[in-house]
């Protein structure tokens, strides 16, 4: 049984223990919503499907939305949600692939997913599948040096099938003047700035991207405070 | 393909054995041509040799740039999507640069990739402690589930890549040294028994089997052979002891191997000896015969320690060979 967009609050809810990253949680709750909802090809019947879409956390930080998202798309039963963090529980306070249907790589550490969503998108290319990598990272997150690795260098290979969505909530300490969309403008990638918490514009910005290079959206939100 | 072996310029003895970087670069090649599941990613190191390859198959020859961190990661990516992927750099940065990489974004995520690291511990000592990796091995003993290959003869290492890539497991692949004149099965990982004696046991690890083979001449000691380290083959070792005297020749950090011969022997009163890299950073330069001497890893110095620490079951010790 799903739950629609209202009932997410009801399923974060039922998470406690992790209040530290709670704005961490809220901030990326659109986004993620939407993409479950509208443009990620990725059921519960297929997540092992090697034709899907694979969406990365990279940001494992504050996982209760993606969790509430999953489990209000049914990839995880929502009687899971309590035990958050328990012993018994495979819901931690940063997401193991291992042990969570759906999830496609165990994050917590910073910076280490969208380096691989680069790999993911070459294996894809390599085998002739059109499915598309999203990884979602945070503004702070992209204070981490691998991401820079990761941005230069997918943007000189035109990974067409790699979008990043990067939650700006502005929790990054020395933060990116300019904007951080011109830190991907520079190297190659197409990039669109919009609400983060605005549905349309979230699905929008997703489904308008390049066709020949990787593409970027800066989803603001409300500064983390 | 002609590739240049750089064997001169090591210092090394010049064997017409062809050095084993080389070979993997043949190898590496044959298999990117054969099998549409490997990809090999690389961080400008060994990228010209690959150029060729990469023409025939740009989506699976990868050069990244000087960005070792992303080589690995996206390793990771690759085999999350069903692909093969190996990773070389030389050992000092596929293991050590990259290490958090290779921590969560392969072993965390439970996916198998070849990491191939060049130059060992002292391949190049002219460029210093920054391309040297004494301590890969100690490394990647703190993960779970890989497999170390310490090939000493291009063969062994043509045979351990073409079985690796072939599954799906992780391996480290530890190319350094000088290689061995002659090489042995590696067929499932299991150790070579060279010869059975009564005094203690000496492995020898990969290339060191070269120094030490005229180190224990007239001695009685079983020797083995181990191309591969991880799996620790402790079937062998037990299988052909007579002395639970064992002594552990490895051309990296001394000792690496202990919690293994530990565990192997647990139940017998027994005695072991590390020896290997013991200083992993000496602030030396020079040639690799000149780091052999400084490790105690040359023939002679390996004959005095392994004969003094055998001493109590050693009948006779011929003298030093006056040619070592």
């Amino acid at each position: 049984m799903t739950v629609s967009y209202a009932g997410l609050d009801r399923l974060m809810g039922l998470m406690t223990g992790d209040e530290k990253h709670g704005p961490s949680a809220t901030s990326t709750l659109d986004v993620i919503w939407v993409l479950y909802d509208r443009i990620l090809r990725i059921t519960p019947q297929t997540v092992d499907d090697p034709g899907r879409d694979r969406f990365v956390v990279s940001k494992g930080h504050g996982p209760m939305a993606f969790y509430a998202v999953l489990a209000a798309k049914g990839f995880i039963d929502e009687d899971q949600l309590p035990g958050f963090g328990s012993y018994d529980s495979r819901l931690g306070h940063h997401p193991d692939r291992l042990l969570i249907p759906g999830v496609e790589f165990s994050s917590g550490s910073l910076g280490h997913g969208l380096p691989a969503a680069v790999g993911m998108a070459h294996g894809l290319l390599a085998q002739g599948l059109d499915s598309r990598v999203i990884c979602l990272v945070g503004d702070a997150e992209f204070d981490e040096g691998s991401n820079s690795e990761a941005v230069v260098y997918a943007g000189s290979a035109g990974l067409a099938n790699l979008t990043v969505v990067v939650i700006d909530n502005q929790s990054s300490t020395h933060g990116w003047p300019g904007g951080i969309g011109r830190r991907f403008m520079i190297d190659n990638w197409l990039t669109h700035d919009i609400d983060g918490r605005d549905h349309e514009a979230i699905a929008r910005a997703f489904r308008n991207a390049a066709p020949d290079r990787p593409t970027a959206v800066i989803a603001h939100v409300e500064p983390k405070g | 393909m002609t590739v240049d072996t750089h064997q001169a310029q090591r210092g090394w003895t010049g064997d017409a054995v062809p050095d084993l970087r080389s070979q993997f670069i043949r190898t590496t090649t044959e298999l990117i041509d054969t099998d549409p599941r490997v990809a090999v990613v690389l961080a400008e190191i060994s990228a010209a040799q690959f150029d060729e390859a990469g023409e025939r198959h740009p989506d699976r020859v990868i050069n990244v740039g000087i960005r070792e961190q992303l080589m690995v990661s996206m390793a990771g990516g690759l085999a999350l999507t069903g692909m093969r992927p190996i990773a070389h750099s030389f050992g000092a940065f596929v293991i050590e640069r990259a290490w958090e990489q290779v921590k969560l974004d392969l072993d965390h995520q439970d996916v198998g990739a070849i990491l191939v690291g060049s130059y060992g511990s002292y391949d190049w000592p002219a460029g210093g402690r920054t391309h040297q990796s004494p301590g890969d091995v100690a490394l990647i003993d703190t993960l779970s589930d890989w497999v170390v290959h310490v090939p000493g003869h291009p063969a062994e290492l043509d045979a351990q890549l073409r079985a690796a890539a072939a599954d799906d497991t992780r391996v480290y692949l530890r190319i350094g040294g000088e290689p061995n004149p002659e090489a042995f099965p590696t067929e499932h990982d299991t150790w070579s028994v060279l010869r059975q004696g009564s005094a203690g046991t000496v492995v020898a690890v990969g290339p060191t089997l070269r120094n030490v083979l005229p180190a224990i001449a007239g001695l009685d000691v079983t020797v083995l052979y181990a191309p591969t380290v991880r799996p620790f083959d402790a079937d062998t070792l037990r299988s052909t002891l007579r002395e639970p005297r064992v002594v552990m020749v490895e051309p990296y950090l001394a000792g690496t191997s202990a919690a293994h011969v530990a565990r192997a022997l647990a139940d017998l009163d027994h005695r072991q000896l590390g020896l290997g890299v013991a200083d992993p950073d000496p602030h030396r330069y020079g040639t690799p015969a000149d780091h052999d001497r400084l490790h105690g890893l040359d023939p002679r110095s390996l004959r005095q320690r392994i004969s003094a620490f055998l001493a109590p079951r050693l009948r006779d010790t011929p003298q030093i060979l006056g040619d070592m």
